[in-house]
């Protein structure tokens, strides 16, 4: 015990003054913060009602960049290389087209998907991009395989995306 | 004539326990809407619009929930202490003036429930019945937390009801009447003819005891000792479960609302509006008027209840003691000693 007293550390008593001690002009000035912060506007998102809007360098669920109904990408594969968690698959296909070839297959499984935005970052073509959605909600591994149907998005919807990359790449 | 009075009084309980179990249920509602405000929230939203029905929701769940009793509790106690601090928590109320008389085909029915001449008495013997739910509901649960919080319950309402009562006689001393609408009627005065003679004007430091005695009758937040949850889980409600608990957390509301209520009524001038009757208002506006008045005070006394326990945090139990036996009783004594000497020498 004796021992334990010696160890034990001091307490450290304030020599009060006598407003101190009194309680009330500490609980009045107590009362004065919580008075000011009621009548400031709350910082709750309600959330299903109102959405985050999120900033371009915010990094989404991918998306396949789509001109003109086609997509840029010439299924060059790097993509699918680089793709830490194995998340992409490519098959390449010909076309009539200027870029000659195009995926005949474009699969993101989305349950692997870490976004880490490697495949944005590799893509010669700027072909695939991160977007700014983030309500990624399956019930099933095979609803989490998105293909070419529900990656390609038209790119005005993705353009504050584009030129952010063209600035800060 | 009889009839008449049994029938009067039923219809006065029948108007005060609705409008006050109501009360009840926004008042939980404001208590989570104030602090979501205060903490810059939003608070409840999702049960109707403003979360209106937020309360009668809770409610409803807590009927459905297992009632769980402990098998080493004594089943008939703690059955009846939420019973004893509900019943006690709405009876309070059955002596605070909320109006003055109101005139009804011609018969002036005085807007309390019982008009007992020894007011202020019932209520500080109600108040302490209190004591018994929580201090029952601790001792039969079984469980050492409970118990804790029972004891701690009964210390602090013993040491509190005492300055509370001192308190309460410098408001006696100036009246000269135990009766709570005789109360309210003497405020009703000017001093000078300018400032409202309200009691907390006459009785600054008893206004102050009896404020902070109030707040620890009730358990609210820097006197919430019994409840405690950090340290005794959840005090004497600890075993208690479904609408039992229910019902205690309906009391503390209850209880909150009767502590306003006497509040206003001893010190803040009952339904007292200063300078309303040079209105020359009909008597029946003027009876509204005044209930109004009282409606608006008592509101304003539980704002002031529900922004104190968001901002206050809780007590220590030596400073509780400290705080009730070395300042509040002897300011409380000195307060009547010097409303005496003023009384005896003016």
């Amino acid at each position: 015990m004796e021992k334990f007293l010696e160890k034990s550390i001091p307490v450290r008593r304030k020599n009060l003054t006598f407003w101190q001690k009194l309680y009330i002009p500490a609980i009045l000035s107590g009362l004065k913060i919580t008075m000011t912060e009621f009548f400031k506007p709350s910082v709750t998102i309600r959330y299903p009602e109102e959405r985050t809007v999120m900033p371009e360098s915010f990094r989404g669920r991918p998306v396949l960049v789509a001109e003109n109904g086609t997509e840029r990408c010439v299924a060059c594969g790097l993509c699918a290389r680089v793709c830490p968690a194995l998340a992409i698959e490519v098959q390449a296909g010909e076309t009539e087209l200027g870029k000659e070839r195009y995926p005949e297959r474009f699969e993101i499984n989305m349950v692997r998907c870490i976004f880490c935005g490697f495949c944005e970052e590799v893509c010669p073509e700027e072909a695939i991009i991160m977007s700014q959605e983030y309500e990624l909600v399956f019930t099933s591994q095979k609803e989490a395989l998105f293909g070419k149907d529900k990656l390609m998005k038209p790119i005005e919807e993705v353009q504050t995306r584009l030129d952010f990359l063209r600035k800060n790449r | 004539m009889t009839a008449d009075i049994i029938i009067e009084a039923l219809v006065k309980i029948g108007l005060v326990l609705t409008i006050n179990l109501t009360l009840v249920a926004y008042l939980v509602l404001a208590e989570r809407k104030v602090s979501a405000f205060i903490q810059n929230r939003l608070g409840p939203n999702r049960v109707g619009p403003w979360g209106m029905f937020q309360s009668f929701a809770d409610v409803g769940k807590l009927f459905f929930k297992e009632d769980i009793v402990p098998a080493a509790a004594n089943k008939f106690v703690h059955t009846l202490a939420p019973l004893i601090s509900i019943s006690v928590a709405i009876s309070t109320f059955a002596v605070i003036p909320f109006g003055n008389t109101i005139a009804i085909n011609g018969q002036e029915y005085k807007l309390m429930i019982g008009d007992v001449n020894i007011g202020i008495l019932f209520i500080l013997a109600l108040t302490s019945l209190g004591v018994y739910g929580i201090v029952l509901a601790g001792w039969s649960s079984n469980n050492k937390y409970s118990l804790l919080g029972g004891l701690r319950a009964s210390a602090q309402m013993i040491s509190y009801e005492l300055s509370m009562g001192l308190s309460v006689i410098g408001v006696i001393l100036i009246a000269g009447t135990l009766q709570l609408d005789k109360i309210v009627v003497q405020q009703g005065e000017y001093l000078w003819g300018v400032i409202p003679a309200w009691n907390i004007v006459l009785q600054p430091i008893g206004f102050i005891t009896f404020l902070i005695a109030s707040f620890a009758e009730t358990n609210r937040l820097p006197f919430d000792l019994p409840e405690a949850e950090p340290e005794l889980v959840g005090g004497y409600h600890t075993e208690y479960s479904g609408m039992k608990f229910g019902l205690f957390f309906l009391a503390e509301y209850a209880n909150m609302i009767t502590a306003s209520a006497v509040i206003v009524t001893l010190y803040l001038g009952g339904w007292q509006f200063p300078f309303l009757e040079y209105l020359g208002l009909s008597p029946l506006v003027m009876t509204l008027a005044q209930m109004g008045a009282f409606a608006v005070k008592v509101a304003l006394a539980l704002f002031f209840f529900i922004v104190v326990r968001w901002t206050v945090p809780r007590f220590r139990y030596d400073q509780l003691m400290d705080l009730g036996w070395k300042v509040m009783l002897p300011l409380a004594l000195a307060n009547i000693v010097v409303t005496g000497f003023f009384l005896l020498f003016r």
